[in-house]
């Protein structure tokens, strides 16, 4: 994977971030922080220019990352960060949808809308802070809970299974699909850029810790723990392939899952085909 | 090649004492006091690596790397 | 010079959003609100607009305002069941400020009721559907003519005032066939834009008329659409609780100081009348049919269609109630206008309501007979 050119923190937080932003309101060591970094490197990396650049978000911790940033930006209702964007893009393609939401915003109460934008392989870049829990609203268990995990509403132990999002996303089409973890910060930065850059829907899932609502009920009480947590239970991609379903178990593939270079496929590359065949008459 | 690191800057105002970039600096240069503040204690040792400056969710690490 | 053509209610929204400038839809198959999908789907692509059908009504809905806030002219169309689904989204076009337009074809309710029969049963959901306080505006055409007209001034209206605005139709219009004549142009609106720079532009600003410019997303203004309440900026104040009063304030002048721009209505043998028949939407056909059987029989009975629903004309009605004797309110509902109709007159005329909710147009015998 390409080294990522870092440029320093103290210029990214001049360029990217609003004035004061800092200390932002996340709890100490949260993983959200993360995230947004990772977003605003790889959205500089790219060369993104800050006017064709609109971040859309939905409800809970995740929910707030658009406050800090100088972009265009949206702050909706739970769940429905996705149509919004596909709104937007689809209103003017010429823009870079960027949409960062977290587990249960997008698995739960959104997750029709995000296999729906995958399966229409619309250029939007979808980056899903799973840390777990519904964090905002206290702790409980989300779609992306590990089975057994102790929630505010699963206090005797989790007992549904939960989704992996990524091949969720694959099955419904996505033509990206990454799945990285804040403790990797440099191969997060490199797999959202290529989500950015790709052409197509892209879904990066990141693995983050929310250390107040989780990690403290899941004998993780510490960002330090949930890190370290992180180091012993994801594996690369290559080193996944050598593994047995059995090793497998209860691990986090992290890197490049799927890359489907197929710009002409994209939903609003097909539709401006539409608009040329609508305005001939119908031909093709 | 070794890089020269001339300073790492915490922003206190900013740094909510997390314990991150303590706990995965590889070389150990960072330690927190009793109170949680952190401080760059052996700035020698570092290798300019900015796992530091790249894990802190609060973007209050600078490493300046002489070129 | 316009073309004359014989459409149904649906088609004639279809006409009615393309003539008033709609360039973006998204909807969600829905009886019997669905061929204005179907008309959009046909429409807007060869004149470069977008249509997109999306996995349900929440997605169309939000969808919309993403379109809108990207500078479209956008359209929603849905019925009943699909209404009840967007309200949560309706209350962020209107928090947020995004101009939108959503046509309600109105059929028999609660739940899935009489999917393909017509009712008026949504005028309170369009009203207080959405959780909190809000302005509303909700235009009810009676005719297909109407549909073309209402739609065309919903579109300006919600890009006048930056808000989200209803069409309340009902399935009796929307499959109703009528000869109109689509004119060759409309005056149509467009949304107040920023003129100042930048790093000046406040997406909320209290201006003197209560509407704040907006930029497109992707202009270069780089601003916030908050669906928490907002200061000037955009910016976060769910604990400022001064701002969150001024925003709610504004939003609710913004529109009920400005009622003349968006009352509606005609009135029919009002000189002399002692008995008045106030209707809106498909009713109003019977209401007026019953009033002229009513004169034919030298019975002094007045007729106002209004086209306005909500914001409620309360200076209309209330000058109605001090000539009329009394007041009758037909509609196809179990009585949710006359409610607000008995409200107004308070006490000053008889209020008399006709109302049932079996799918069928109230009949103008029915009608005659409370006038009587
Ligand atoms: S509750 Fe969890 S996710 Fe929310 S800010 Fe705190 S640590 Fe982060
Ligand atoms: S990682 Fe950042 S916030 Fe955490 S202790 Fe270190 S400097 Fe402070
Ligand atoms: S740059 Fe690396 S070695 Fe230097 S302080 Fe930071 S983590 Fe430690």
């Amino acid at each position: 994977m390409a080294k990522v050119a870092i440029k320093k923190t103290s210029e990214i937080r001049a360029e990217y971030y609003r004035p004061n932003s800092f200390p932002t309101i996340w709890c100490p060591g949260c993983g959200i922080g993360n995230v947004v970094a990772s977003m605003v490197r790889a959205i500089d990396t790219v060369g993104l220019k800050h006017d064709d650049t609109v971040v859309v978000t939905g409800i809970g911790c995740s929910g707030i990352i658009y406050n800090y940033l100088n972009f265009d930006a949206y702050h909706g209702i739970h769940g429905r960060a996705i149509p919004v964007a596909v709104g937007l893009k689809l209103a003017n393609p010429r823009l870079n949808v960027i949409v960062p939401m977290g587990d249960g915003d997008s698995s739960a109460i959104g997750g029709n809308h995000l296999i729906h934008a995958a399966r229409r392989n619309i250029d939007i870049t979808a980056i899903v802070v799973n840390n777990s829990t519904y964090g905002n609203t206290g702790g409980q268990f989300s779609p992306l809970t590990p089975t057994g995990s102790i929630t505010t509403t699963s206090p005797f132990g989790n007992i549904e299974n939960s989704f992996d999002l990524c091949e969720l996303a694959k099955g419904a089409g996505a033509t990206y699909v990454a799945r990285g973890a804040t403790y990797y910060s440099r191969q997060m930065i490199d797999l959202i850029a290529n989500g950015i850059r790709h052409k197509g829907f892209s879904l990066i899932e990141v693995i983050s810790q929310c250390p107040v609502q989780y990690g403290r009920r899941n004998k993780l009480p510490t960002a330090v723990d949930l890190l370290k947590w992180q180091k012993e239970n994801t594996v690369s991609v290559t080193r996944a392939k050598t593994m047995s379903p059995e090793e497998l178990k209860g691990k986090f593939i992290i890197g490049e899952l799927v890359n489907i270079e197929a710009p002409d496929q994209e939903y609003t590359a097909r539709y401006e085909r539409l608009i040329e065949k609508a305005r001939s008459g119908g031909k093709s | 090649m070794p890089v020269k690191v001339c300073a790492v800057t915490i922003d206190q105002a900013v740094c909510k004492q997390c314990g991150i970039c303590v706990a995965f600096c590889p070389k150990d240069v960072l330690v927190a006091d009793k109170e949680g503040q952190v401080e760059v204690a052996y700035l020698e040792e570092c290798s300019g690596c900015l796992m530091c400056e790249l894990l802190c969710p609060e973007l209050a690490i600078n490493v300046d790397i002489a070129e | 010079m316009g073309k004359v053509t014989v459409i149904s209610g649906n088609e004639a929204c279809v006409e009615g959003a393309l003539a008033a400038g709609v360039r973006f839809f998204a909807g969600y198959p829905i009886t019997p609100s669905t061929p204005i999908a179907e008309g959009m789907s046909r429409r807007l692509p060869p004149i470069g607009g977008k249509f997109i059908q999306m996995e349900d009504e929440i997605a169309s809905m939000n969808c919309i305002i993403g379109a809108s806030l990207a500078g479209l002219k956008v359209l929603g169309a849905t019925s009943g069941p699909g209404f009840s689904l967007k309200e949560e989204s309706f209350g962020v076009a209107m928090l947020m400020e995004v101009p939108c337009t959503v046509i309600d074809v109105m059929r028999v309710g609660p739940s899935t009721g009489m999917a393909t029969m017509p009712a008026q049963g949504d005028i309170m959901a369009a009203r207080w559907g959405t959780h909190g306080d809000h302005p509303v505006i909700a235009l009810a055409p009676s005719s297909v003519r109407e549909c073309f007209e209402l739609t065309v001034k919903a579109v300006n209206l919600a890009e006048r005032f930056r808000t989200l605005v209803f069409v309340l139709t009902d399935a009796i219009l929307a499959s109703l066939l009528e000869r109109v004549e689509i004119p060759d142009s409309v005056e149509t609106v467009n949304r107040p834009r920023p003129t100042v720079p930048p790093a000046q532009y406040k997406p909320y600003q209290i201006t003197p008329d209560g509407v704040p410019p907006m930029a497109d997303f992707g202009a270069g203004y780089h601003w916030y659409a908050s669906s928490n309440m907002h200061d000037e900026r955009g910016f976060l104040a769910t604990d400022q609780h001064a701002v969150a009063w001024t925003l709610a304030q504004r939003l609710r002048d913004k529109i009920l100081k400005h009622k003349d721009e968006v009352t509606f209505y005609s009135t029919e043998w009002m000189d002399d009348a002692e008995v008045v028949v106030y209707a809106f939407g498909s009713t109003a056909r019977s209401a007026r049919a019953a009033v002229k059987m009513a004169r034919a029989k030298g019975i002094k009975a007045g007729f106002v269609k209004t086209q306005t629903i909500w914001p409620f004309p309360e200076e209309l009605v209330s000058k109605i109630a001090e000539k009329a004797r009394t007041i009758v309110v037909p509609e196809m509902n179990m009585g949710q206008m006359v409610e607000k109709v008995r409200e107004v007159v308070c006490g000053r005329a008889k209020v008399v309501s006709v109302a049932r909710v079996d799918g069928i147009l109230i009949p103008p015998a029915e009608i005659l007979e409370a006038i009587k």
